[in-house]
């Protein structure tokens, strides 16, 4: 696992991933800013949407989901190409436990980086309201919205982790795929229930603490048609993430050392 | 039945990538002691070794490697060291971090797989530079510090494809010299190489592989007597050259007797080594020729490599 996180976390390769993550967050300092000691009142309001809007439109959709392509997808299909993945089959390791460890691996950098930033982006949010602000943190729903977020980020790396852990296992090159996943996860409202539980951000938007007054086709990404209970939510994500984890167990086994085909 | 635990066995086994051919329903055994692949590129040796290894599955057939498979990785992958052909890395890793780690992997505690790897560096005369990056080392440094990964667990099963790339003429005869240390603490150890004349030299079985079939296997002596289509050639240092060419040529089964430039010998082809044999005894105990030497001229890999083979790469 450590070497897993240095090779995700501390390289020039992800720098990218990390622009992901806190490019927000940097939007949002910028504000500070330029608009900082507005007064609270409506603006702490609008703000509270805008950061809605972020985690749930940017971050859900495209951040964390392309950051998770990119983690999770290199896993072992970078070994693949770097050809070291020899190295790993080759240890008196069932492969399981392989495709555990690394899931865990690719977890905590993206949990590590996406939980980071949105805090970032909560505290700097907050921060130009002064004490108006602290007080809507600490006093008021704040600090419980901030909780919520924490949490749904986490099980949006867990979720889509999965995905495309088992996506990598599937295709040599899973950038299509992902793509294809990134289309249902879209369109996936307008789908029959049983259907949506196939999907990583139905189980997301129940958890969100700030639903978002979007109208029009937009609304297809925030609108919860049938509501359940957050525990319920919380359950059915993380049964679908190891029943993905379980399948990719399964997956490995097919797996083969051929480089030259790579 | 249950499968032997001292040998490696291979039953009916084929590997076909796609419609290609790996390997094509092989089926032998191999005891303890080096066993050397041999076979132009693209015969199937890696890939005989990556089936043995588990790296790849069998399209028919089993395998098992002391009795295990590789579907008991636990037990499997204790038993057995690969030190593959592939001159790859993890990145940023040096040579000491390289071997310690797969130790910890195997189950080993800190203190021994620090143990185990610097002995495994030392046997590998990589001890000076195995706190470089790896990325820094020159080919035959990379070669050995794989080759040390490979043993530092002691495997009983130690697959080697093509160790001696690489390395310069000091490097080489201590690898093959480690090869025959291990082998003689009853290891397995199958090499894969197309330096011919070290193949003979230290080997004590040959599997002689092309196109994904193998031609011919066992001990090379063995090997070389069921090649029938070639006479074998004998190499006679006597005094009387002339008189043994003629007595030779009066034997049927003798194709041809040449006397040596020097005059001092003949290389005598013949389809029964047998019976030229007691011919030699029977000129030599008639006090008709002094001989210095007998020896056969081709019963190497190289000479059964050109007779099965040929120098083409197909089938001879």
């Amino acid at each position: 696992m450590r070497n897993e996180v240095r090779r995700n976390l501390f390289t020039r390769r992800r720098i990218w991933i990390y622009l992901l993550a806190l490019i927000p967050a940097l939007i949002i300092l910028t504000h500070v800013i330029f608009d900082r000691n507005q007064p609270s009142g409506p603006a702490l309001e609008i703000d509270t949407q805008v950061l809605a809007g972020i985690v749930q439109l940017y971050y859900f959709r495209l951040g964390i989901f392309f950051a998770c392509m990119a983690i999770f997808t290199w896993l072992f299909r970078g070994e693949m190409v770097e050809r070291t993945l020899h190295y790993q089959f080759l240890v008196p390791v069932r492969r399981e436990v392989l495709v555990v460890g690394k899931f865990l691996a690719g977890a905590v950098v993206a949990i590590a980086l996406f939980e980071t930033a949105v805090l970032a982006c909560f505290g700097l949010m907050y921060s130009r309201f002064g004490s108006a602000g602290k007080s809507y943190v600490f006093d008021g729903p704040g600090f419980g919205q901030l909780g919520s977020y924490l949490l749904v980020t986490a099980l949006a790396c867990l979720g889509y982790g999965a995905v495309f852990l088992a996506l990598s296992l599937l295709f040599k090159n899973p950038i299509i795929p992902g793509v294809v996943i990134m289309g249902w996860e879209a369109i996936a409202p307008i789908f029959p229930a049983w259907a949506q539980l196939l999907s990583v951000t139905f189980y997301l938007k129940h958890l969100c603490p700030v639903s978002l007054p979007i109208t029009g086709p937009l609304a297809i990404f925030t609108i919860v048609a049938e509501p359940v209970p957050a525990f319920v939510a919380v359950l059915g994500l993380v049964s679908l993430t190891i029943a993905i984890l379980v399948l990719s167990c399964f997956l490995i086994h097919r797996m083969e050392i051929t480089y030259t085909a790579e | 039945m249950t499968p032997d635990t001292s040998q490696i066995v291979f039953e009916g086994v084929s590997k076909f990538y796609g419609e290609v051919l790996g390997v094509n329903k092989v089926s032998f055994s191999l005891h303890p002691g080096i066993t050397s692949l041999v076979g132009p590129n693209g015969s199937g040796k890696t890939t005989l070794m990556n089936l043995l290894t588990g790296l790849i599955r069998p399209s028919q057939g089993a395998i098992y490697v002391l009795g295990l498979t590789p579907q008991q990785p636990i037990e499997f992958f204790r038993q057995v060291g690969y030190c593959t052909q592939f001159d790859s890395f993890p990145p940023g890793t040096n040579g000491y971090d390289f071997i310690y780690r797969p130790l910890r992997l195997h189950g080993f505690g800190h203190g021994q797989a620090a143990k185990l790897a610097n002995e495994a560096l030392e046997r590998a005369g990589m001890a000076q530079v195995a706190r470089r990056k790896v990325a820094g080392y020159s080919k035959g440094m990379r070669q050995r510090i794989r080759l040390a990964q490979a043993i530092a667990h002691h495997p009983s099963v130690l697959v080697l494809d093509e160790p001696l790339n690489g390395l310069d003429p000091m490097a080489r005869a201590e690898s093959i010299a480690l090869f025959e240390a291990i082998a003689k603490q009853g290891m397995h150890v199958i090499i894969s190489s197309h330096i011919l004349e070290e193949v003979d030299r230290i080997s004590d079985r040959v599997v002689l592989m092309s196109s994904g079939y193998v031609v011919a296997e066992g001990q090379i002596k063995e090997v070389r007597r069921e090649v029938r289509d070639h006479p074998m050639q004998i190499l006679v240092r006597c005094s009387n050259a002339a008189r043994l060419a003629a007595a030779a040529f009066e034997l049927d089964h003798v194709v041809e007797a040449k006397i040596l430039d020097d005059g001092h010998g003949v290389l005598v082809r013949t389809r029964d080594a047998e019976q030229f044999y007691l011919l030699l005894n029977k000129i030599v105990s008639g006090g008709l020729v002094e001989v210095d030497a007998v020896a056969p001229a081709d019963d190497d890999v190289n000479s059964i490599y050109q007779y099965l083979i040929g120098s083409d790469g197909g089938p001879a």
